[in-house]
C-alpha cells in the first residue's frame, strides 16, 4: 500500500527535489550515525592516538587489542574477566524475562480484546497507568518484596523484575493488535466447541507473528538496556552487562583507556543493534500490521 | 505503547453467554489474576507506600513518623527541584516537538520511494537501541567544547563557530534534547512510516485525480488520518520525557551546578544518595501527578472512543 | 520503624542462615580502577590464603551513589553483604539502624586503640564499640603544580591565595589554564573547602562541622566564597561536567598549570610515569599548610548470621590493618597509611609529607574532616552544601552574600 505522490511528468524540478531529498536524508543518517562512528574510531586506536587525535581522526592501524581486552581482560574490582561473563548474564536475564512477559501479554491482550468482562477495560486502563510509573520510585519497596520471595540478589528475582514492569507494555502491544480481530471469529469458534486455549492457540498465535516481533524486539531492548534494576537488583555474581560497563567507564581513580571503554560500550550494545538491524523491517512491518491504522 | 491504541472499535460484546457455572467462563478472568496481583501490589501498593512515605519524616531507610505536609513544604521550598521542574517544562515541549517534527518528515521523505529505504530506516532507528548507558561518553565528548564539535569546527577553519551548551547553565538544557532527539525520534518516525502505509492508497489516487498536489494531499488527507498515531506518539513520548534519567546521568550528571536536573534524578539523589526518602518520595508523588494529569484524558478518550465508534 | 526494623532483622538472619556457606565474604565497594584493583587484590588474597571465599561486588561510579543504592536496596531486602566500603557519618547512620557488627574483639586483639589515631577510630565506632576497619588516610587540601608551565609563564608556586591570582594571572597570558577543574559538585566543593580552609580552623570547625549559622553567614564564608568565585576566571571553558582525573591530565601533559584535589591525584601523576618533585609538585593548597583534611575510607562490617561469615569477617576486619595490606594498598593509591608508625622506606615524598603533616595537624588541632568527601556531616546536609557551592560557581550574577544566605538557608532545611 505504498502511497506514491511524486509526479514525474516535471522532470527538471523533480529531480533538483529529488537531490534535496537525498541530501536532508543523509544528512540525518550522518547525524544518527554520530555517536556511533566516534566510539567505533575511538575503540580501534591505541591508547596514544586517542590523547593526541581529534574526534574523528582515523586510527592509524586498525587495532582490536582494546576489543579483546574488553572482552575478556579488562579489570572491575578484582576480577579481570573483561565483560564477556555479565554478557552471558544479560542473557541469562533477558530471554527468560522477554519469553514471560511476552506470553503474558499475548494472554492478557487476548483477554481484554476478545474476552471482555465487567471491568476488564478498567483493568486495563489501569495496567497501562502501570507502564509510567518512574522506576525509581519502585526500587526499595521492590527490594523488600524480592527479600520476603527469597529470590534477592539472585538472577531470578531481576527476572521476576523486568517481567512486573514489561508485562503493562506487552499487554498494551497485544491488546491493541487483537482489537482488530473480528470478535464474531471467537464467537464462531466458540459455537463451533472450541475452549479458551484452544482458540488463542488455533486462531489467535497463529496471526500474532507480526506483533510478536514487536513486542519481543521492544523488551529485549529495554531489558538489555536496563542500568536501574539492574545494579539495584543484581548481586556480585549476577550483574548485568550495563552494570559492567558503568563499572568499567566510571572507574574513579586510575588512567581512563577511552580505547577500552568504547569498545567495552559497543560489545554491550552489539546484541540490540544486531536486532534492530536484522528485524528493524519487521518491527516497521509489525507495527503497520498492529492497528496502526486510521 | 508504540501502536496506536485508539483503534477503530470492533464490537466485542459477548451476548448469549451461558448461565450456568463453567470453567471456561472464568477462564478469562483466572489467566489474568497474576498480571492483576502484580499490578495491584507492585504499582498500586508501591504507589501508595511511596505517598504514606512522603508524608513521613523518612530519611536513609523508611520510617514511619508522620509529618503531615512538610515534605511537599520543603520540596516546593528547595531551589533545585523548581529547577527540575522547570527544566521538564523546557525540554518536555521541546523534545516531543522536535521529535514529532523530525519524525513525520523523515517518515514522509522515506516514503518517497527511496533507494536505500531500509538501511536509512535502520540508521535512523537504531539510537532508540541503545541506552545512554553505552553512548554517554561519546555524547559528552561531542558536546564538550574543548575537544567536541566545537572545536571540530574550529580546526575546520570556523574560527568563530561557538557551541558551548554543555558548559552554560541557561543552555545545557537544550543539550539534553539534542540528545534525546536523537535517541527517540527516529522511532517516531517508524511509527508514522507504519502510520503511512497504514494509509488508504485509493484516498491518496482520488486525490491526485482531483488535481491536489502533494504538499496538499498530505496535509489535507494523508496527515489527517493519522491522528491516532499522533496520539500514540505523544503519549510515548511525554512519557520518555517524564522519565528520563539515564540521559541526564550519562550526559551532565545535572551540571553545570544543577542546572540540568530533571525530576527523576532529583527524586533518585534525594531518595538514595542524601538519604532523604521523605523528600524523595514527595517529588515521586509530584511526579506522578504529572503523569496522571496526561495519562488519565488519554485514557478516557482511547477507552470511551472503543465504545461509541468515533 | 520498629515494626519493620524487626521484620527486617528477622527477615535478614533467615536469609543469612539460608545463604551463606563457610567462610564467604561479599564486599561491596567501589574500588575499581587498575591500581585499586592491585590492592584490593592484595586484600583477597589474604583472605582466601586465611581460607575464606572472596566475593567481590563492585559498583562503580559517582563516589559510590550507585554502590549505596545497591546498599540500601540489599539491607531492605534483608541480605546486606558482610562488609561494604561506607565512611564517614554515614557509619553512624547504618549503626543507628542497627545494622552493623560489633568487631570490638579484632581491635582488642590488634591494639587498634593504641595503633589509629583517636581521630580516626572515633569514626570507626559507633555507641562506643568498633563497627568498621578503617583503609586508609587521604588529605585532601592538596595543591598539585606542574614546575615546567610555571617556569614557562615566569610565576612562583603559590602559599597564599593572593599569591595564587598573581601567578595564575602569569600563566593566563602565557597561554595555558591556570587552574584545572572538573564541574562536577564534589570537585567544586573540594576546591571550596580548601578556600575555606584557610580562613582558619576555628572557622572551618564552625561552618563544617558544627554548622553554626553565624559562621555559615559571616564575613569569612563571604570572604571564602568571594575568592571561590574569582577561580571561574582562570579554568578553561570545557571544565564542566569533567572528570577529576582528565583534569589531572590537562597538569600532567602541560595544558593547565595547578589543580586542587586530594592525594589520589597521585596516582594519575604515578601511571604516567611523573617523579614527584621533579615532573610535578606536591604542596598544601595555598593558605592551609599547617593544616590537614582528611578523608579516610573503612570497610564497615554488616550483622551476618552464619557464623563462617562472622569468622571471615574478622579476618577481614584484621588483614585491612596488618601492615602488608596498609602498605600495599595506599602506594597503589596515593594516600597513607591509616596506621601510626608504619615503615616509610617504600613512599614517595608526597606521602612523606602527608605522614608529617597528619601528625603536625594531629597534635596542633588543625585535624579536619572533610566536608566535600563526606566526613564532616551527613549525606543531607553535604548535599545541600553542594548544591549552593556548585550552583553559585555556575551562576554568574550570583553574589557571595547571597550565596552565604542560600547556604545557610540550605543548611537549616536539611537539619
Amino acid at each position: 500500500m505504498k502511497n506514491n505522490s511524486t509526479a514525474r511528468n516535471t522532470s527538471g524540478v523533480t529531480k533538483l527535489l529529488r537531490i534535496a531529498l537525498y541530501s536532508v536524508l543523509l544528512i540525518m543518517a550522518f547525524f544518527y550515525l554520530m555517536p556511533l562512528i566516534i566510539m567505533l574510531l575511538t575503540s580501534l586506536k591505541d591508547a596514544e592516538e586517542v590523547r593526541n587525535g581529534t574526534l574523528l581522526s582515523l586510527p592509524g592501524s586498525l587495532n582490536f587489542d582494546s576489543w579483546s581486552k574488553a572482552w575478556s581482560g579488562a579489570c572491575t574490582g578484582s576480577t579481570c574477566t573483561g565483560i564477556s561473563p555479565y554478557f552471558l548474564n544479560s542473557f541469562k536475564i533477558v530471554i527468560p524475562a522477554v519469553a514471560i512477559s511476552t506470553l503474558l501479554g499475548a494472554i492478557n491482550g487476548y483477554v481484554i480484546s476478545l474476552w471482555k468482562f465487567r471491568g476488564s477495560n478498567l483493568f486495563f486502563a489501569a495496567l497501562l497507568l502501570g507502564c509510567f510509573i518512574p522506576f525509581q520510585v519502585v526500587l526499595l519497596p521492590m527490594a523488600q518484596t524480592l527479600g520476603w520471595l527469597g529470590i534477592a540478589s539472585s538472577t531470578t528475582g531481576l527476572i521476576f523484575v523486568h517481567v512486573v514492569y514489561g508485562v503493562a507494555f506487552t499487554t498494551l502491544f497485544f491488546r491493541n493488535f487483537y482489537q482488530s480481530i473480528p470478535g464474531e471469529l471467537v464467537k464462531a469458534a466458540r459455537l463451533d466447541g472450541a475452549g479458551f486455549f484452544t482458540i488463542f492457540y488455533r486462531i489467535i498465535l497463529p496471526v500474532s507473528t507480526p506483533i510478536i516481533v514487536v513486542t519481543v524486539i521492544w523488551q529485549f531492548t529495554q531489558i538489555w538496556n536496563d542500568f536501574l534494576f539492574g545494579v539495584a537488583f543484581s548481586g556480585f555474581d549476577s550483574q548485568p552487562v550495563t552494570v559492567a560497563l558503568n563499572n568499567l567507564v566510571n572507574t574513579s581513580f586510575g588512567g581512563k583507556e577511552y580505547n577500552v571503554d568504547m569498545a567495552a560500550a559497543i560489545i554491550a550494545a552489539l546484541p540490540t543493534i544486531v536486532v534492530y538491524v536484522f528485524a528493524g523491517k519487521y518491527f516497521v512491518r509489525g507495527l503497520t500490521a498492529g492497528a496502526v491504522k486510521g | 505503547m508504540k501502536t496506536n491504541i485508539a483503534n477503530s472499535g470492533s464490537e466485542k460484546t459477548q451476548s448469549g453467554r451461558p448461565a450456568r457455572f463453567n470453567l471456561a467462563d472464568w477462564m478469562p478472568k483466572i489467566v489474568l489474576a497474576p498480571t492483576m496481583l502484580i499490578a495491584i501490589f507492585c504499582i498500586y501498593g508501591y504507589m501508595i507506600w511511596s505517598a504514606v512515605l512522603s508524608f513521613t519524616n523518612s530519611r536513609m531507610l523508611p520510617s514511619y513518623k508522620f509529618v503531615g505536609w512538610d515534605q511537599y513544604e520543603r520540596l516546593f521550598n528547595n531551589d533545585r527541584w523548581i529547577v527540575a521542574l522547570t527544566n521538564l517544562g523546557i525540554f518536555g515541549s521541546l523534545f516531543i516537538l522536535i521529535c514529532l517534527f523530525l519524525g513525520i518528515m523523515l517518515a514522509i521523505f522515506l516514503d518517497q520511494k527511496i533507494r536505500t529505504e531500509g538501511a536509512l530506516r535502520t540508521i535512523y532507528l537504531y539510537p532508540m537501541a541503545i541506552s545512554f548507558i553505552v553512548t554517554g561518553t561519546a555524547w559528552k565528548w561531542l558536546l564538550n567544547p574543548t575537544n567536541g564539535i566545537q572545536k571540530l569546527m574550529i580546526d575546520m577553519g570556523f574560527e568563530n563557530f561557538k557551541f558551548d551548551w554543555l558548559t552554560n547553565p541557561d543552555m545545557v538544557v537544550y543539550c539534553l534534547v539534542i540528545a534525546a532527539v536523537w535517541q527517540a525520534s527516529g522511532f517516531v518516525m517508524a511509527l508514522f512510516l507504519a502510520g503511512l502505509r497504514g494509509v488508504d492508497g485509493d484516498l491518496i489516487k482520488a486525490a491526485h485525480l482531483d488535481g491536489a498536489s502533494t504538499f496538499t494531499t498530505y496535509r489535507r488527507i494523508i496527515l489527517p488520518s493519522l491522528k491516532p498515531v499522533f496520539f500514540s506518539a505523544l503519549v510515548i513520548l511525554s512519557h520518555i520525557a517524564i522519565k528520563s534519567f539515564d540521559l541526564v546521568q550519562a550526559l551532565t550528571n545535572g551540571g553545570p551546578g544543577y542546572a540540568s536536573d530533571l525530576p527523576a534524578n532529583f527524586m533518585y539523589t534525594y531518595t538514595f544518595t542524601r538519604s532523604q526518602i521523605g523528600m524523595g518520595s514527595a517529588s515521586a508523588m509530584v511526579m506522578l501527578g504529572c503523569i496522571l494529569a496526561i495519562l488519565v484524558p488519554y485514557l478516557y478518550s482511547e477507552l470511551r472512543g472503543n465504545k461509541n465508534e468515533k | 520503624m520498629k515494626k519493620i526494623a524487626l521484620g527486617l532483622s528477622t527477615v535478614a538472619l533467615a536469609l543469612a542462615a539460608a545463604n551463606s556457606q563457610a567462610g564467604e565474604v561479599e564486599v561491596l565497594h567501589w574500588w575499581t580502577s587498575g591500581s585499586e584493583a592491585t590492592a584490593i587484590n592484595v586484600l583477597k588474597k589474604e583472605m582466601e590464603d586465611a581460607g575464606n571465599t572472596w566475593k567481590d561486588f563492585a559498583v562503580a561510579g559517582g563516589g559510590g551513589e550507585s554502590a549505596m543504592t545497591v546498599l540500601k536496596s540489599r539491607a531492605i531486602a534483608g541480605n546486606p553483604p558482610a562488609a561494604a566500603q561506607i565512611k564517614g557519618p554515614t557509619i553512624q547512620e547504618w549503626g543507628d539502624l542497627g545494622f552493623l557488627a560489633n568487631i570490638d574483639d579484632v581491635a582488642k586483639a590488634g591494639h587498634w586503640d593504641q595503633i589509629l589515631p583517636p581521630v580516626v577510630s572515633k569514626v570507626m565506632k559507633y555507641d562506643g564499640h568498633y563497627v568498621a576497619a578503617p583503609v586508609n588516610v587521604h588529605r585532601v587540601n592538596w595543591l598539585w603544580a606542574n614546575p615546567d608551565v610555571f617556569r614557562k609563564a615566569g610565576a612562583s608556586i603559590p602559599t597564599t591565595w593572593d599569591q595564587f591570582f598573581v601567578a595564575a594571572d602569569k600563566i593566563k597570558k602565557a597561554g595555558f589554564t591556570p587552574l584545572a577543574h572538573g564541574g562536577q559538585a564534589w570537585q567544586d566543593a573540594t576546591l571550596f573547602e580548601a578556600i575555606a580552609l584557610s580562613e582558619g580552623t576555628d572557622f572551618y570547625k564552625a561552618a563544617f562541622i558544627d554548622l553554626d549559622d553565624d559562621a555559615i553567614k559571616g564575613p569569612k564564608m563571604i570572604d571564602a566564597l568571594t575568592t571561590f568565585k574569582k577561580m571561574r576566571q582562570y579554568v578553561d571553558p570545557g571544565f564542566s561536567g569533567r572528570d577529576w582525573n582528565v583534569a589531572t591530565s590537562m597538569v600532567i601533559n602541560g595544558k593547565a598549570a595547578m589543580q586542587v584535589m586530594g592525594d589520589w591525584a597521585k596516582g594519575e601523576f604515578t601511571s604516567a610515569g611523573k617523579k614527584p618533585g621533579i615532573d610535578y609538585i606536591c604542596v598544601p593548597a595555598p593558605g592551609t599548610s599547617g593544616q590537614y583534611t582528611f578523608n579516610i575510607d573503612s570497610m564497615a562490617m554488616f550483622q551476618v548470621d552464619s557464623e563462617d561469615t562472622q569468622k571471615a569477617q574478622k579476618d577481614l576486619a584484621r588483614l585491612i590493618l596488618e601492615p602488608t595490606f596498609q602498605e600495599a594498598f595506599n602506594l597503589a593509591k596515593g594516600s597513607i597509611p591509616v596506621r601510626l608508625g608504619m615503615p616509610r622506606d617504600k613512599f614517595d615524598t608526597c606521602a612523606d609529607s602527608s605522614m608529617d603533616a597528619f601528625n603536625a595537624a594531629s597534635a596542633s588541632g588543625d585535624l579536619l574532616p572533610s566536608m566535600a568527601h563526606g566526613m564532616s556531616v551527613n549525606s543531607m546536609v553535604q548535599g545541600a552544601m553542594f548544591d549552593v557551592i556548585t550552583n553559585f560557581f555556575n551562576t554568574e550574577d550570583m553574589t557571595a552574600e547571597q550565596a552565604a544566605d542560600k547556604l545557610s538557608r540550605a543548611v537549616k532545611a536539611s537539619l
